[in-house]
């Protein structure tokens, strides 16, 4: 790639930016809100002490756990619309391991371990359900996908206003906490756990390797790219779809393991927090790339916890910033989709 | 579906709810005009550590975690204007909020990092409003002994309760609306002409069964005694929505639950939820030409979305209550301490001293004011409801003849009263 042409792609992503900000403080001036100082005080909101960082940190580990899986099925041409159901059964599985053993006298790291284990695999079967509708039912993975997160919705309320209710109150605060010895041990004074921070670098370590280094990689990489050469090569798509399914599951499971042992410490409705369509919007807007998943989830995280300074400081909905992340991506998209349509002009020109 | 495809659609709703977000939940001219000014109500950042001995000076901030909208004309309102009393009330002292506190409206958010937002604003004390911040409540209590907490609805300070914990910053403070819904109750059943009234429940715990309960009772009372009527022909009926507002997906809809109501021959419903759909709906077969009522719940003002079927609202007044707790903060005499506080009996709609009150609506006839004075000079005169012979709905015996229940008795109450139509727990 030419400097020139480098160039003008960053000025072109950071024309999304500013078209993103613009369109951002338009909505403001809509609200009669000063567009400044809603910006400022998200900023501040997320960075001005450590205990807003840590904060930020937290909300970075399950939303780039779950973007690790998004990545996956992207490369393979899925959209995995089901994460979020995905990620609430492996907080429903988590939350069951926790309960068959918090009373079993094993160490707490057995119990944390097991609760890991049982969400990965919560994740994997509600992912393997929708590559299975996919593959053998004809369902496209997108309203699978949907149906099955209803499906999980409905399967989390039911538990905690059931079989799962705290004594005398069955209530949208979710099951009874856990016993502190079976949370994952956080820094002192800080929400965040360093054991959670360790197992999300080490996922963006390990989905990287597998997309970059592995023969698994590039043949999830060659399905996504081109279906039908693919099954020239010899490789077998819905096998590949499938094991990226499978691959998204096991990261789905462990955000939601990590919402139950690392931030809630139990059930809760929305357990997913919407961490699984976030992600969605992180991998979009990175196209698909783990490792600028990570600045841009960290910032996605950021714009979360700086947004609660809205309601405290200006009365202004926190959901300014989800209005933010929506059109950063919308702006970046329709920006490279612009520079493309250039660039092919520029080409088709050169050409003749 | 193609990728392309998708893309589109994707991209068209994104848009849709973008222009959505801008017409929504942004401030309003209103909201602003109706709040206290900011720069004054959030000091400097590095008031970091408010601690105790500081309690004393006059820039005292307090901090109230909604669990609803602010505006909502219910329960989080009443809070709202009770901050807003305050203020008034003690010269110094000034509010900071934040609004929708649930996992569903903050994901990834706990009531207690919330708090904690307010702390670093400079708030010396944390009310937190609802039942469902039970764990955030007494996580922030115990990490943070400087803050005051007020911990409203809860049983946490009650030495004698099932759930004691000693935290010395912290006190539980409730009212005893199973007063109001008493009189809620009553109005109900002398208004209905076909005796059937419907109660629009919230979730289904401790608190929410005694004040159905406390409704049947008022109800049955007035329908025997003021209105003469047979018992048998009462049909009082309970359906739970499962939250304390709508959570679309998540909760069932109480607008739906109300339709089902008068479409199935109820002409009241009594709303226990937070927010007014009983009386929007009421209102609407009421245009119809059906005979239909609503009497909503928690806030002073909640009639006037529909004043014409409103008959009348049983309300908090948080304003004393809280005014007294801050004051003692302030005064350094906090202690601990559980506060179920009754209706101030000489006035009930006194806004400087009692904390339940009853607002007739509109639609209340004269004749049926003047026995609702009637049975609330009853009450106030001793009447007590919660007397035996009662039988909890399993028909177990809960009162013997002629037995007064304990508060212990009534605020566990483990299932609605024998009478009662609907779910005493969730199902298991």
């Amino acid at each position: 790639m030419s400097k020139n042409r480098a160039f003008i792609n960053f000025l072109f992503r950071i024309s999304g930016v500013i078209a993103a900000l613009l369109f951002t403080a338009l909505v403001l001036l809509i609200a009669k809100a000063n567009p400044w100082e809603a910006f400022s005080n998200i900023f501040l909101g997320a960075v001005s002490t450590p205990i807003k960082i840590a904060d930020s940190f937290v909300a970075w580990v399950p939303l780039i756990l779950a973007t690790c899986g998004l990545v996956i099925t992207f490369t393979t041409g899925l959209w995995n619309i089901g994460i979020e159901g995905q990620i609430s059964l492996g907080a429903i599985m988590t939350t069951w391991a926790l309960r068959l053993l918090q009373d079993s006298g094993l160490p707490p790291v057995v119990i944390i371990l097991a609760g890991f284990l049982a969400g990965i695999a919560g994740g994997i079967v509600w992912a393997l359900l929708a590559g299975m509708l996919k593959f053998y039912g004809g369902v496209s993975e997108i309203f699978a996908g949907l149906g099955l997160n209803f499906i999980a919705t409905a399967l989390t309320l039911w538990l905690i206003f059931g079989p799962w209710k705290r004594a005398g109150v069955a209530s949208m605060s979710g099951t009874e906490p856990f016993d502190m010895s079976i949370w994952l041990p956080t820094l002192t004074g800080y929400r965040l756990s360093i054991w959670s921070l360790i197992l999300a670098v080490v996922s963006v370590l390990i989905v990287y390797f597998i997309l970059k280094h592995t023969v698994v990689g590039l043949r999830l990489k060659a399905v996504g790219k081109n279906y039908k050469a693919a099954i020239q090569m010899g490789i077998s798509p819905s096998k590949y779809m499938l094991l990226s399914f499978v691959l998204c599951g096991v990261f789905a499971g462990l955000t939601g393991a990590v919402q139950v042992l690392g931030v809630y410490h139990r059930l809760i409705p929305s357990i997913s927090s919407g961490y699984g369509f976030l992600g969605l919007l992180v991998a979009m807007l990175v196209d698909y790339q783990i490792v600028w998943a990570v600045p841009m989830a960290l910032l996605f995280a950021a714009l979360n916890i700086g947004g609660i300074q809205l309601p405290i400081m200006m009365k202004i909905d926190s959901t300014l910033s989800g209005v933010m992340q929506s059109s950063l991506v919308l702006f970046f998209m329709l920006m490279d989709g612009v520079r493309k349509k250039i660039l092919k002009k520029e080409e088709e020109q050169s050409n003749e | 579906m193609s990728t392309k495809k998708f893309f589109k659609v994707f991209v068209s709703l994104l848009v849709a709810s973008l222009l959505l977000a801008a017409c929504g939940p942004a401030a309003t001219e209103e909201a602003a005009a109706a709040e206290p000014a900011m720069e004054e109500a959030a000091p400097a950042e590095e008031v970091a550590e408010p601690a105790a001995e500081e309690a004393a000076s006059t820039d005292f901030v307090f901090g109230i975690l909604m669990v609803g909208v602010y505006n909502n004309k219910g329960w989080d309102q009443a809070h709202y204007d009770a901050g807003l009393y305050i203020e008034d009330q003690i010269p110094g002292t000034s509010m900071i909020y934040i609004d929708k506190v649930n996992t569903a409206d903050r994901p990834g958010t706990t009531a207690a990092q919330l708090a904690e937002e307010l702390v670093s604003k400079g708030a010396n004390l944390i009310i937190f409003n609802s039942d469902d911040m039970k764990d955030s409540a007494t996580e922030f209590a115990v990490n943070h002994p400087d803050v005051y907490v007020i911990y409203s609805t809860g049983d946490t300070q009650w030495a004698e309760g099932a759930n004691y914990q000693e935290l010395a910053n912290m006190k539980n403070i409730m009212g005893r609306m199973e007063y109001g819904k008493m009189i809620a109750g009553c109005a109900a059943a002398l208004t209905s002409e076909t005796g059937k009234i419907g109660f629009l429940g919230p979730l289904i715990n401790e608190e929410t069964r005694r004040l159905a309960a406390s409704a049947y009772l008022g109800a049955e009372y007035c329908w025997q005694n003021y209105a003469g009527k047979d018992p048998a022909d009462l049909t009082f009926e309970v359906n739970w929505i499962g939250f304390w507002f709508n959570i679309p997906g998540v909760t069932s809809d109480p607008s739906q639950v109300t339709d089902d109501f008068f479409n199935s021959g109820y002409d009241v419903v009594i709303s226990g939820i937070d927010t007014t759909e009983a009386l929007v709906e009421a209102k609407k077969f009421a245009d119809g030409g059906q005979t239909a009522y609503a009497i909503p719940y928690d806030y002073e003002g909640a009639c006037e979305q529909a004043p014409e079927v409103c008959l009348g609202v049983p309300y908090f007044n948080w304003g004393p209550s809280y005014k007294q707790a801050i004051q003692e903060a302030i005064d350094g005499t906090w202690t601990n301490s559980w506060e179920w506080l009754d209706p101030d009996w000489t006035d009930i709609n006194n806004k400087d001293t009692s904390m339940i009150g009853f607002k007739k609506g509109d639609a209340l006839s004269a004749e049926n004011s003047a026995t609702i004075d009637a049975f609330i000079a009853e009450l106030a005169g001793g009447l007590n409801l919660w007397t035996g012979p009662l039988n909890l709905q399993d028909g177990t015996e809960y009162l013997a003849d002629g037995e007064v229940a304990t508060d212990y008795q009534i605020w566990y109450l483990p299932q609605l009263l024998e009478g009662m139509i609907g779910l005493s727990s969730a199902a298991e």
